[in-house]
C-alpha cells in the first residue's frame, strides 16, 4: 500500500495561516490502514488545529470528511455538494500525494494543502511499522533477484551487488538496515539459483524519468477529456 | 590478459604490469579547497616512489577538488594519475563526458567505483545519482575504449585510452560471493584490481587461492591494498567503524605491545612484512599503498618495503 506520515504540526499550521474556514479531507484506503490520514487522524488533527488557533486568538472553523478513495473521481464526487455549500476558503487533504492532487484538481479555485508526506509503497511489518518495498520503477527485476528489490532496498540502488560496504549482512549506511544484496544472495543460494546474479546486469534505461501514463490493453483514453 | 602484450592505454602502470614486474601504486586525496600547492606538496613525496597515483573522487562523500582536475595537476608534477570515478555523483552523460575529457588531457588509468554512500559525507542529504553501478561503469569504459561507442551505442570519435581498474573487497560478506563479484568485474572489462586494505592475511590468502582456482588471476592484475596503521586508535577505528574492514585483534595487540613512540613504526613494519609476502604470492601482481594523509611517509615505506627504484618503462 501507499504509506504516508503526518507533516510536522508547525508546517501544517503555517500553511493554514489566514484561512478561516477549512475542510480537511481524509482518505479511507491506504493512508487509513497506515494510520496517517483516515477518519480518526482527521478528527485528531482538526482538534489540534482548532485548539491552537483558538489559543492564538485566530479561531478557525475546520470540518472533517473522509471519503473512500481520493484517487477516484467516483468517490470525490460526493464532496461536490459539501464543498459548494460549505464555502470553504481552503481545503486540506490527508490522502497520499496522488489523492491530494486529484482533490486539488477537482476544486481548482480553492487552495488545497497537504497534511501528510507520502513516503512510499510499503508492507505492513507490524502495527505502525511500514517498510518500503517498491519504487515503481516500471521495470521489475524481482524474478532475477529472488523477490527482493535492489532498486528500493539497496541504498545505492545497485543492479550488481553487494558492494564492498556490506557489514555483517547489513548496509554500510546503518546496522539497522539489512543489505538487500546480502539477502538476495542468501535467498538465491537457498533456491540454488545463484547463476541468476552471476551474469552482469547491464545498464538499463530508466523508465520513470518522464511523467508516466498507463492505459491498459483493450482500453483507450476518452476523447476530449478535461484534465 | 597477462600474456597479452598489446597495450590498451599505454600507461606506465599497464606497461609495468604487462612486463611482469611487481607494481607499486600510491594514493593522493585532493584538497578541500582550490589550493594547488596542497596537491603539489603531496605529489612531491610520491614522485619516483610509485608507478601510478590514485586520485580519489570525493572520498568518503566529502566534497574535494574534482579528481580529474587533481589528476591533471599530478601529471604536471610528473606523476601518473589513476583517475578514480564514483557512480554516486554523476549520471552516464557526465561520466562519459569526463572520461573523454580526461583521456584528451592525458589521463590513462581509471578506477571505477560505486562510491561511499552520501550519508557518510558532508552533504548527507544530497541526492545520490547511481544511474549506473560500478560494474556497469567498467563495461561502459571498456565499450568506449574498445568499440568506440557510447553507452547508448552511438559512435564516438577518438576512443578514450584507459587502463581500466576496479576495486575488490575480499572481506565484505558474503565471503563466498567476493570471488564471483571479482569475476563479474573482469567479465565487464577490468584490466586491474586494487583491493580494500588488507589486515586479515589468512582470509586474503584464501580469497586469492579461490581466485587462482577459478583462473581469475590469469585474466586480471591484482594489486593488494595496504594501509599502514599510524596508531592503536586508528586500528580500533578501522576495526569497529569502517564497514567492510577486517582488522584482526593480533594487529591491535602487536601495536599495543610496543613503546608509544614506536607504534607508527610498528605499523609500517607490519605493512612491509605484508608487502614482502605479496611479492611472492601467486596471483598478486603488485601493491596499492594507501597511506591516508601520510603521503610524506611514502618514500620511507617504499624504501623499507624494498620496492625502489621503480621501473622506468620505455
Amino acid at each position: 500500500m501507499i504509506v504516508a506520515k503526518r507533516k510536522p504540526f508547525a508546517e501544517i499550521k503555517a500553511m493554514l495561516k489566514g484561512y478561516k474556514k477549512v475542510l480537511n479531507v481524509g482518505c479511507g484506503t491506504c493512508v487509513s490502514v497506515c494510520l496517517a490520514g483516515g477518519e480518526r487522524e482527521v478528527a485528531i488533527l482538526n482538534t489540534e488545529i482548532e485548539m491552537t488557533r483558538k489559543l492564538d486568538g485566530e479561531p478557525i472553523e475546520i470540518q472533517g470528511h473522509t471519503i473512500e478513495r481520493q484517487c477516484d473521481r467516483e468517490y470525490l464526487a460526493e464532496l461536490d455538494s459539501l464543498i459548494e455549500e460549505g464555502k470553504f476558503d481552503a481545503l486540506m487533504s490527508m490522502a497520499c500525494g496522488v489523492g491530494i492532487q486529484f482533490l486539488a484538481e477537482r476544486y481548482p479555485l480553492i487552495p488545497t494543502f497537504p497534511a501528510v508526506d507520502t513516503t512510499g509503497l510499503a508492507v505492513n511489518q507490524a502495527v505502525g511499522w511500514y517498510e518500503e518495498r517498491c519504487r515503481s520503477c516500471s521495470q521489475c527485476v524481482l524474478g532475477m533477484t529472488g523477490g527482493i528489490c535492489p532498486v528500493t532496498m539497496c541504498a545505492k540502488g545497485l543492479y550488481n551487488g553487494p558492494c564492498g560496504g556490506t557489514n555483517k549482512g547489513n548496509c554500510e549506511i546503518s546496522s539497522e538496515q539489512p543489505c538487500a544484496w546480502f539477502k538476495i544472495y542468501e535467498r538465491l543460494k537457498g533456491q540454488n539459483r545463484l547463476d541468476s546474479i552471476k551474469m552482469i546486469n547491464v545498464a538499463r534505461g530508466w523508465n520513470d524519468q518522464t511523467p508516466r501514463n498507463l492505459v491498459q490493453p483493450g482500453y483507450k483514453r476518452p476523447e476530449n477529456m478535461n484534465r | 590478459m597477462s600474456t597479452e602484450k598489446t597495450l590498451r592505454s599505454g600507461s606506465n602502470l599497464e606497461k609495468i604490469l604487462k612486463s611482469g614486474q611487481f607494481a607499486f601504486t600510491g594514493e593522493l586525496g585532493p584538497p578541500r579547497g582550490s589550493d594547488v600547492d596542497e596537491v603539489r606538496e603531496k605529489a612531491k613525496f610520491l614522485k619516483g616512489n610509485v608507478d601510478s597515483v590514485n586520485i580519489t573522487d570525493n572520498q568518503t562523500a566529502m566534497v574535494r577538488m574534482s579528481s580529474w582536475a587533481a589528476s591533471l595537476i599530478a601529471i604536471q608534477e610528473g606523476l601518473e594519475p589513476n583517475y578514480q570515478m564514483v557512480c554516486r555523483d554523476r549520471n552516464r552523460l557526465a561520466m562519459q563526458a569526463d572520461i573523454l575529457g580526461g583521456s584528451a588531457l592525458g589521463i590513462r588509468n581509471m578506477l571505477c567505483l560505486s562510491g561511499d554512500h552520501q550519508k557518510f559525507g558532508d552533504h548527507p542529504d544530497a541526492k545520490g545519482v547511481f544511474d549506473i553501478d560500478s560494474i556497469q561503469l567498467i563495461a561502459m569504459v571498456r565499450q568506449m575504449r574498445d568499440e568506440g561507442k557510447f553507452l547508448s551505442g552511438g559512435d564516438l570519435h577518438g576512443a578514450p585510452k584507459m587502463f581500466i581498474g576496479a576495486a575488490s573487497n575480499p572481506f565484505a560478506d558474503p565471503f563466498e560471493w567476493r570471488v564471483h563479484r571479482l569475476a563479474k568485474k573482469i567479465a565487464a572489462g577490468a584490466d586491474f584490481i586494487q583491493t580494500q586494505c588488507i589486515y586479515n592475511m589468512e582470509k586474503f590468502r584464501e580469497f586469492i587461492r579461490l581466485a587462482n582456482e577459478e583462473g581469475l588471476t590469469e585474466n586480471v592484475y591484482i594489486l593488494a591494498g595496504v594501509t599502514p596503521m599510524k596508531s592503536v586508535g586508528m586500528a580500533k577505528y578501522m576495526k569497529n567503524k569502517v564497514p567492510g574492514m577486517d582488522v584482526p585483534d593480533d594487529i591491535i595487540k602487536r601495536l599495543q605491545g610496543v613503546e608509544k613512540n614506536q607504534v607508527s613504526q610498528e605499523g609500517i613494519n607490519i605493512a612491509c612484512e605484508q608487502i614482502e609476502e605479496f611479492k611472492t604470492m601467486k596471483g598478486v601482481h603488485g601493491v596499492h599503498l594507501m597511506a591516508i594523509e601520510w603521503e610524506h611517509k611514502v618514500p620511507e615505506i617504499a624504501a623499507q618495503a624494498k620496492v625502489l627504484p621503480r621501473p622506468q618503462p620505455e
